[in-house]
Formats: C-alpha cells, sequence, structure tokens
C-alpha cells in the first residue's frame, strides 16, 4: 500500500498547484511528446510479419472500355505474389452500398474498374509483391487495353440530351433533383425594390492532408478475423460498406487507426481502398500495405464538391434582403460514393446569419467525368455559404451600401436564439453583429476604407472583404433521409468508456478517432474536472480500435463534431461510474451516497467530511469484492452512449440537421496589382465563437488552420482538367498548397456564447465554414471597383482577374 | 517461367552511414531513396513521406549539416554521411528547445509535418539565431503544414531561438 501512498501525495500537490477547473485551461497536448520526438504511430510505420506491398494501376482515360487486362507478365516477374483486376472483383465482391433514391442508386461501384473507366486514375488492377517498388515495378508490365469514349466534364453539360452517360444502368447523370421552398418567395419578388441577379461558380479544390491514405489489411485465417489498419476518419461508418462489398461478417472485421496525418474530411470515403487491401489480402495470405501516393490522392481520393448557382436576390433599397432564390448545380464528379449527402447537407445553413423567410432552391447534383467528391472540411456548407456571403456583397454593391452595414441590417439578432430557420435549423445561440463589430475593430477597417480612397488616388489598389459564416456541427444523418427516405441513419451518437482500475487508475477509451484534434487532451480535462484530479492522472488510449474502444457506427472525427459528442458521452460514462463510486464510498464511510463528491483523488463526504482515495474505491471494486455493497456488481466500468435530441424531416425537408451553429466573421485586407491580377493579403483579422471551449490553444489552432484552408482555396488551389479530363494538377507542383510565405499572420480573437444545447455550452470547432474564400472574393471585387469588375468566381485566380481588369479597360 | 527481377541480388550495395550519432551499416537496391533507406531499413520512422516531388518536406533531414528532402536523394549517396533525423533532437528524455518550443507554443496538431518541419527549424536556427518572422517563414517555405496555417509554427521557432540563445522565455 506504500505504492499507493507515494502515488496520491505526489497528486495532491499536483491538484493544489493546479486550476480550479481544467476545462477552458489551454492545457499543453498530450500527444505531442510522440508526434515530436518521432514515435508517432502513423499507418505506414507498422509493419507486420511477412507484410508485402500493393501497387494499383489507374486508368489514363476520362471515359473508356476496357478491352482486357493482361497481367500474365506482370504474375511472372520476380517477387510478385499476386494480381488482381476489376472482372474478379466483380464475382468476388457486390458493388457498394449507394445512398442516392432510384435510379442513381443502381449505380454499381466496385473497388476496382469493371468494365468501364470513369474518370482518369480509376484503379483498374492491383498487385502485391514483396516490396513497394517490386510492385511498381509489376504494374508496368501490365498491358490494359482501352477504347476510349466520349466523355464529360461539365455538369450542366451532362445534363444535355446525347451527353456522354456515366453510368448506362443510372440511364443519365443525374444523382439528385430537389425543391426546396419557404415562405413566399414570389410575393418577396413583388414587394423588391430592385431583384439582384448573378451567376456564380464554385471551383473544385480538396484540403489535401500531408499524409495520403493508407490500408494496411491482414486476414487472420486462425480466427477468421480481418484486422484492417487505415487512417480512414469513419472506421466504423464505413463498416456497412466494406461488409457488405466483401460479403464479410461485420463482427469479424477489427478497424484500427492510430496517429492519422490530418484528415478534414478527405480521409471519409477511403473504403474502395480498404476493399481493394483486403481481397489482396485474403488472396496473397499475406498482410498486405498499400501506402497512396500524391499523385494518386490529388488525382483519385475526393475532390471537395464544385457547384454552379443562379441567384435571384429581392431587395429593398435599404439593403433588407427579403429572401434567396437560387438554382444549384453539383458536379459530383464519376461516382456517388458519400453523395448525394452534400445535395442536402448545405440546408443546415439554409439562410446563413440572416433574417429572411423566404426561400426557393432548385437543387441538381450531377455525375461527371471527373474524381469523385467527397466530405472536404465544412463541407457543402462551404460552397452554400459562400454563395450568400458572396451574394450580400453584391447586394451592397448595386445599392450603394456599405457590405457591413447590409449584414447588420439583415443579421438575425442575438434576442431572436435560439432561431428557427425556413429549413427548420434551430441556431442554438450567438451574437452575429457583436462578432462582426469585433472583426471590423481587430482589423481597423473605417481607417482602412479611408486610406483605400486616398490610395486609390495614387492607383493603388486596396481592397477589403469581410464575411460572416457559420461553422455547424454534430450532424444530424437524418438529412440524408430527404435524398432518399429509405437511408437507414439518422441522429448522430458517440461511445465513451470510462474505468477506475484496481490501483485507482482511470483509463478513458472514446469512439471519436482524431487526426489531430487533440482528443487525448481535451478529453483529459473533461475527465479529470469529473474526478477532481489532474488531467495527468486520466490516460486516454491513442487512436481507434473497434476491439477495444467502444463505438457507434456514427462514430469518428468528422462534421466538428469531437468535443460535443465526446464530452456528451464522457459525462455520461463519469456519472455512471461516479454513482457506483459514490456507493462503494458511502458504504466504507457510512454515508450517505447523495452526500458524497470527487476531489483531489477523492470521494469525499460533505457531511462529515471523512474521505477515501479512489484507489480503495478501485480495490473494492475490482479485487477485495468482499467488501462491496450488497448485491452490487463488481468492477468499475462504464460506457456510455451519448445522443443529441434530433428528428427526421418533415414534408417540407424541414429538420435540425445539425446541434451546434458556430460562427466566424473574417475580415482581409489585399492589395492588387491590376498589371499582373495578382494581390497579396495585408492584413487578415478572425473572431471566433464556438461557445464553451474546452482547451482554447487547441480552439485556436483549428481557427489557424481552417482559415489557412480557405485562403489556400481562394488563391493558390484548384483542380482543373484539361479537355481530355486530365487534371492538370496532380502533383504538388502544379496544385499549390500555400507554404508559410502565402499564409498571412492570423490576428485572432475569440467570444463564448454557450451553445443553448450541447453539454457544458461548447458548440463543435474545426471546419470553419471556408470563411476565406467569401472574405478575399469580396475583398479583390472591392480592390477592383475603379474598374467595376465582378467576382464570380470562388478561386482568385491572377490570371483570370487580369482578363477581367482588361476585358474592363477595353470597354472604359 | 519467371520473369527477372528489374535490380539482381548481386545488384544490391552496402550503405554505411552514421545516424543520430549512431554507426549504421544496410543493404539497399541502388534506386532505394535515402528516406526508404531510413525507415525501413533502419527503422527509423519518424521521417515521413507526404509526396512524391520533394515539395511537401515531411521528409527532411540534416546530411553533413545542410537540410535534404530524403526523399530527393538516393540512400547510395549518404554512403558515409552523418545524419540528423528527428529521433536524434532529444537527448535521452529531455526535449531539445525546438520540440519543447513546438509544444508550448501549439506548434504542431496532427504531428505528419513535424519531423521535417523540426529539421528546418534546426536548420534556420543554427545559421540565423534570431530571426525574424519573414526570414523564418522563409526558412520553412519548403516545408508543408496543413493544421496549423503556420502562425503557430512561426511562433514556436521564434520561442525556440530565444530559448537556444539563453533568453527567458514565458510561454
Amino acid at each position: 500500500m506504500r505504492l499507493h501512498k507515494k502515488g496520491l501525495s505526489t497528486l495532491t500537490k499536483l491538484v493544489r498547484e493546479e486550476p480550479a477547473l481544467w476545462m477552458g485551461h489551454p492545457l499543453k497536448r498530450k500527444e505531442d511528446r510522440r508526434l515530436l520526438t518521432g514515435l508517432g504511430k502513423f499507418v505506414d510505420d507498422i509493419k507486420l510479419p511477412g507484410m508485402a506491398y500493393a501497387a494499383i494501376l489507374r486508368s489514363p482515360y476520362a471515359h473508356a472500355r476496357i478491352l482486357g487486362i493482361d497481367v500474365s507478365k506482370a504474375e511472372r516477374l520476380e517477387g510478385v505474389v499476386c494480381t488482381l483486376v476489376g472482372e474478379e472483383v466483380a464475382k468476388l465482391t457486390d458493388p457498394f452500398l449507394q445512398i442516392s433514391s432510384p435510379p442513381a442508386n443502381k449505380l454499381k461501384d466496385y473497388c476496382l474498374a469493371v468494365g468501364k473507366v470513369h474518370f482518369a486514375g480509376e484503379p483498374v488492377a492491383a498487385v502485391v509483391a514483396e516490396t513497394r517498388s517490386t510492385a511498381e515495378d509489376a504494374l508496368e508490365l501490365i498491358d490494359a487495353e482501352y477504347e476510349a469514349v466520349d466523355h464529360v466534364l461539365d455538369a450542366k453539360e451532362a445534363l444535355k440530351p446525347g451527353a456522354p452517360v456515366i453510368h448506362e444502368e443510372v440511364g443519365s447523370n443525374v444523382v439528385f433533383r430537389g425543391k426546396w421552398d419557404y415562405g413566399d418567395i414570389n410575393a418577396a419578388m413583388k414587394q423588391a425594390d430592385k431583384v439582384v441577379k448573378k451567376t456564380l461558380h464554385f471551383h473544385r479544390f480538396s484540403s489535401t492532408p500531408i499524409e495520403n491514405n493508407a490500408v494496411l489489411a491482414q486476414y487472420d485465417k486462425a480466427t477468421g478475423f480481418l484486422n484492417v489498419y487505415s487512417n480512414n476518419q469513419m472506421p466504423m461508418f464505413c463498416i456497412p460498406w466494406v461488409s457488405f462489398a466483401l460479403k464479410f461478417p461485420s463482427n469479424r472485421i477489427r478497424m484500427v487507426t492510430g496517429d492519422v496525418g490530418g484528415g478534414f474530411g478527405t480521409k471519409i470515403i477511403s473504403y474502395p481502398y480498404i476493399v481493394l487491401i483486403s481481397l489482396l489480402a485474403m488472396r496473397s495470405g499475406r498482410p498486405v500495405k498499400w501506402i497512396e501516393t500524391r499523385t494518386e490522392h490529388l488525382s483519385a481520393a475526393n475532390h471537395g464538391n464544385e457547384r454552379m448557382f443562379e441567384v435571384e436576390i429581392p431587395v429593398k433599397n435599404d439593403g433588407t434582403i427579403l429572401g434567396l432564390k437560387v438554382k444549384a448545380w453539383d458536379d459530383c464528379g464519376a461516382y456517388t460514393r458519400y453523395e448525394p449527402a452534400g445535395a442536402t447537407i448545405w440546408a443546415q445553413v439554409t439562410p446563413g446569419c440572416y433574417r429572411f423567410k423566404n426561400f426557393q432552391m432548385e437543387f441538381l447534383q450531377v455525375m461527371t467525368s471527373k474524381c469523385p467528391v467527397g466530405p472536404n472540411r465544412g463541407y457543402s456548407r462551404m460552397q452554400h455559404l459562400w454563395m450568400i456571403e458572396r451574394s450580400v456583397d453584391i447586394v451592397a454593391r448595386e445599392l450603394g451600401l456599405d457590405p457591413t452595414e447590409v449584414r447588420l441590417k439583415n443579421f438575425i439578432r442575438p434576442e431572436e436564439m435560439p432561431y428557427v430557420t425556413p429549413s427548420g435549423g434551430v441556431y442554438d445561440g450567438g451574437n452575429y453583429p457583436e462578432s462582426l463589430s469585433r472583426v471590423l475593430k481587430l482589423i481597423d477597417y473605417w481607417r482602412w476604407r479611408k486610406e483605400q480612397v486616398e490610395e486609390r488616388k495614387k492607383g493603388r489598389l486596396i481592397g477589403i472583404g469581410i464575411s460572416t459564416i457559420l461553422d455547424s456541427g454534430t450532424n444530424n444523418f437524418g438529412q440524408v433521409k430527404i435524398t432518399n427516405p429509405e437511408n437507414p441513419f439518422s441522429g448522430n451518437s458517440e461511445g465513451a468508456r470510462i474505468s477506475i482500475d484496481g490501483l485507482g487508475g482511470i483509463q478513458v477509451a472514446l469512439g471519436t478517432s482524431p487526426q489531430g484534434q487533440g482528443h487525448e487532451t481535451f478529453a483529459s480535462q473533461v475527465v479529470a474536472d469529473e474526478f477532481g484530479v489532474s488531467p495527468d492522472q486520466v490516460t486516454v488510449l491513442m487512436g481507434f480500435d473497434s476491439a477495444v474502444n467502444p463505438y457507434s457506427h456514427q462514430s469518428g472525427a468528422y462534421a466538428s463534431r469531437c468535443a460535443v459528442m465526446g464530452t456528451g458521452a464522457l459525462l455520461g460514462a463519469a456519472k455512471k461510474v461516479k454513482e457506483k463510486a459514490a456507493k462503494i464510498a458511502a458504504h466504507v464511510l457510512k454515508a450517505d451516497p447523495e452526500s458524497i463528491e470527487f476531489k483531489e483523488g477523492h470521494a469525499v463526504d460533505r457531511d462529515s467530511g471523512r474521505k477515501i482515495p479512489l484507489w480503495q474505491i478501485g480495490n473494492i471494486a475490482w479485487v477485495n469484492n468482499v467488501l462491496l455493497p450488497e448485491g452490487m456488481e463488481p468492477g468499475l466500468v462504464a460506457i456510455h452512449f451519448w445522443r443529441p435530441d434530433f428528428g427526421l424531416p418533415d414534408e417540407k425537408w424541414r429538420l435540425n440537421q445539425t446541434l451546434t451553429y458556430s460562427y466566424q466573421s473574417h475580415a482581409a485586407v489585399i492589395e492588387m496589382d491590376p498589371e499582373t491580377g495578382k494581390f497579396k493579403i495585408l492584413k487578415y483579422a478572425i473572431v471566433d465563437d464556438c461557445g464553451k471551449q474546452i482547451n482554447p490553444m487547441i480552439v485556436e489552432g483549428q481557427v489557424h488552420g481552417a482559415a489557412a484552408h480557405g485562403i489556400g482555396a481562394a488563391m493558390y488551389e484548384n483542380f482543373e482538367y484539361d479537355e481530355d479530363g486530365q487534371l492538370k494538377s496532380s502533383t504538388l507542383v502544379d496544385y499549390l498548397v500555400p507554404t508559410a510565405l502565402e499564409v498571412p499572420d492570423l490576428v485572432t480573437e475569440s467570444m463564448e456564447t454557450p451553445s443553448l444545447f450541447a453539454p457544458k455550452g461548447i458548440k463543435g470547432v474545426g471546419e470553419g465554414g471556408g470563411t476565406p474564400i467569401s472574405a478575399i472574393a469580396n475583398a479583390v471585387e472591392d480592390a477592383l471597383t475603379p474598374y467595376g469588375v465582378e467576382i464570380s468566381d470562388s478561386h482568385q485566380n491572377p490570371q483570370r482577374i487580369y482578363e477581367l481588369i482588361v476585358k474592363k479597360r477595353k470597354k472604359m | 517461367m519467371k520473369l527477372a527481377k528489374l535490380t539482381q541480388k548481386d545488384d544490391l550495395v552496402q550503405i554505411r552511414c552514421k545516424v543520430n550519432g549512431d554507426a549504421y551499416t544496410g543493404t539497399v537496391e541502388p534506386r532505394t531513396l535515402l528516406v526508404y533507406f531510413l525507415r525501413d531499413v533502419l527503422n527509423l520512422t519518424g521521417t515521413h513521406v507526404g509526396c512524391d516531388t520533394g515539395h511537401c518536406g515531411a521528409c527532411t533531414v540534416i546530411m553533413d549539416g545542410k537540410t535534404v528532402k530524403s526523399c530527393m536523394v538516393l540512400a547510395v549517396q549518404a554512403e558515409g554521411a552523418s545524419i540528423l533525423t528527428v529521433e536524434g533532437l532529444a537527448k535521452g528524455e529531455n526535449l531539445h528547445p525546438i520540440q519543447e518550443a513546438f509544444w508550448e507554443n501549439h506548434g504542431l496538431q496532427c504531428g505528419y509535418c513535424t519531423p521535417g518541419m523540426l529539421m528546418s527549424s534546426l536548420f534556420l536556427l543554427q545559421r540565423n539565431p534570431n530571426p525574424t518572422d519573414e526570414e523564418i517563414r522563409r526558412g520553412i517555405d519548403g516545408n508543408l503544414c496543413r493544421c496549423t496555417g503556420y502562425v503557430n509554427i512561426v511562433k514556436s521557432i521564434k520561442a525556440a531561438a530565444k530559448k537556444m540563445r539563453g533568453v527567458e522565455v514565458t510561454a
């Protein structure tokens, strides 16, 4: 027992020097020591005995019939273990589950192309060999013969009669067609002083984490288990896709993730690779590792949704926005995968931060001969919010008002919270006017406005752009019932387990499978407060292992959900453990369980002040159980699954699609060179509000990261295809991820308006809503006011800007 | 009949070099990149691969006093070289001041770019012990990070510079 006492004296010492509550404290991250010393556990770091390596042959064509694939030469290469082609995959597996409604759900998606390739980069064959290099050598020995057929790269073109059909079994390229109609948009048009009209385009890009996709699969013949080590972001959500495709029992698939080198949504739809590598592991009888190359990632992992909008905005001359009428064409590439989820997820934030009630959206999602899309930081809302924030600035310009004035006039007011949007979203608190005024102060908006006028006289073009955007988190899967009521998904849930072992050690396991968001740290903080201990006394398991961690099939790190969902599950599990521990303590102390509280590593009787240490409670629960209260089950561990109170869509597709609605205001000041179309950011400021913060340091890091992604998307990153359907930016030479020289210093400030609905007033954070994409578009148009250039694209390509300037000059 | 492997067994070459102060000997195909020699032969998996064109910088190590992208160097070019990887930064349990500064200033999130970023930071601070923000940004412009937006990385390197110059730091 001396050991325990020693441990406890250290604990007591620690506690006295520590803050009253760990929640809200910028605690240094628990994950960092291993990551800083090269001891991180990423998929490619794992080596299993007898491991072999896979390489994938990909289609050079955007659309072609496969005439034949001859692997015989490859199979004869020394060191090659086995090969696999699409025809074999069609016999061995079932096509992946589709969540579209008929006829789009007839689409057949396999882990290797069967009969036809649908985009350049689609996998057509795979090789397993003793080494990575031998596997790659073998690809060159495969003879694949194709017959190219017409392809289509534009969503509107893909809808025309006679357009090439990507998937014949679907009959057309349409995935989803839907109409949302709230209020009375036609009446709003009639009341309007003016109807502002605009066509807008949101470009293709992706968050491109530095670690590419990776899978290591091992089929254990002895136990019949398929062990999959991957960096998938929702490893248990993809179980139905993997299990049905492989026709392999779900209860013998073990999914493991470790450290993950960034995800941002792009690692959600990697299940075709999980299935492919699993098949190769079964065929070869060897553990098989596959590490995606950067070119494979850029050309064939997933892109963000490309979207075109035709917008009509009825307004009053004073800047009041009466409604929004939109037609949207969403280009989801060659396969649907997670789509058509994106065709409804934008409606989490139907009116953005604005009060207008009249809203109409006709939404069409279309397939083209390009890389399939998938969730990407700010998934689907980013496109929609960009359209709204761009529209608000266009309204301001056309009415001769300052963009801040139009925003302040139309913002939902803090006293209207909780605010119900036309599509049934329930905003959980916030003060948008304050957020905007704070960011204006932070960037010194009115001084810049004056300077802009002065500088223009000297021929210097300054532009100021602002944007206030919602960053919705914790999605309600019920939204996918809009596209197909048969979809077996709704709500959201997460699991956590907390145990206090026989020596008093607290261990926590979560289903959240992080990719750098610091879940070990925030969970330690939450649990430390519950038990009155230091976060150092709480061990949180790293990564995720379905054989070890509790999970729901909605577990994972996506949709800015983990702080909220994880905390909900942790608080539930802590409550259960504490209730039982209190009963044991009360039994020992002969006290009332109701008067037991937990502080400084002890259970304390509030009435008498007498206490017993946690280790003693653990000892009784696990190995000294004769001392337990009569009839009590031994052990001191609890699993809790938490779910928010969500509903299903009504007949008008109204539902609260997400639990929390964080928001951010961004302000950018840029300087434009009209001779080149190139511009630089002079100053960038952000005010974020994600409710109560568990760890402000981590929150600020998320705000920085999301802003950098938005800045990269607005200024540099673009997936462009040539007319043959070849991706022009398939390496980091052409796909311009911003470096430290391109991302400016970011000035940030936080507000903390507690969520009205989420545990402890927390709101999700991380995605950032793609705010810089509109702030920068607005700044560019503002800078070019003297030329009257209108910005209708989300990507501010200097060449295109220059062309727009030249066009205007010709007219001047 | 088996087709002969493109590299014959007798083509294998032996590499002798020092990594983090320890002498290593390993046998590789001549085409093996230094990063795979470090990761697969020496089991030093701290050095990461993020691209195939030398742009991401996750594989940055210090070879004979200069940073190199170890995916752009053949293992045979490291014959006789002295290499420092992320695993060689800490002294036992004591972290290098740059590692401490990254920890204290939240200079990392997913940690995948971090090893390369640390090596570039070290190289920068060895040449320029008191860099400006602009010099820091230039010093790490060969290392991509997708999580932090570089803000806290710049802050970390500034703090590390102070630590290494012996200036008292309050994090």
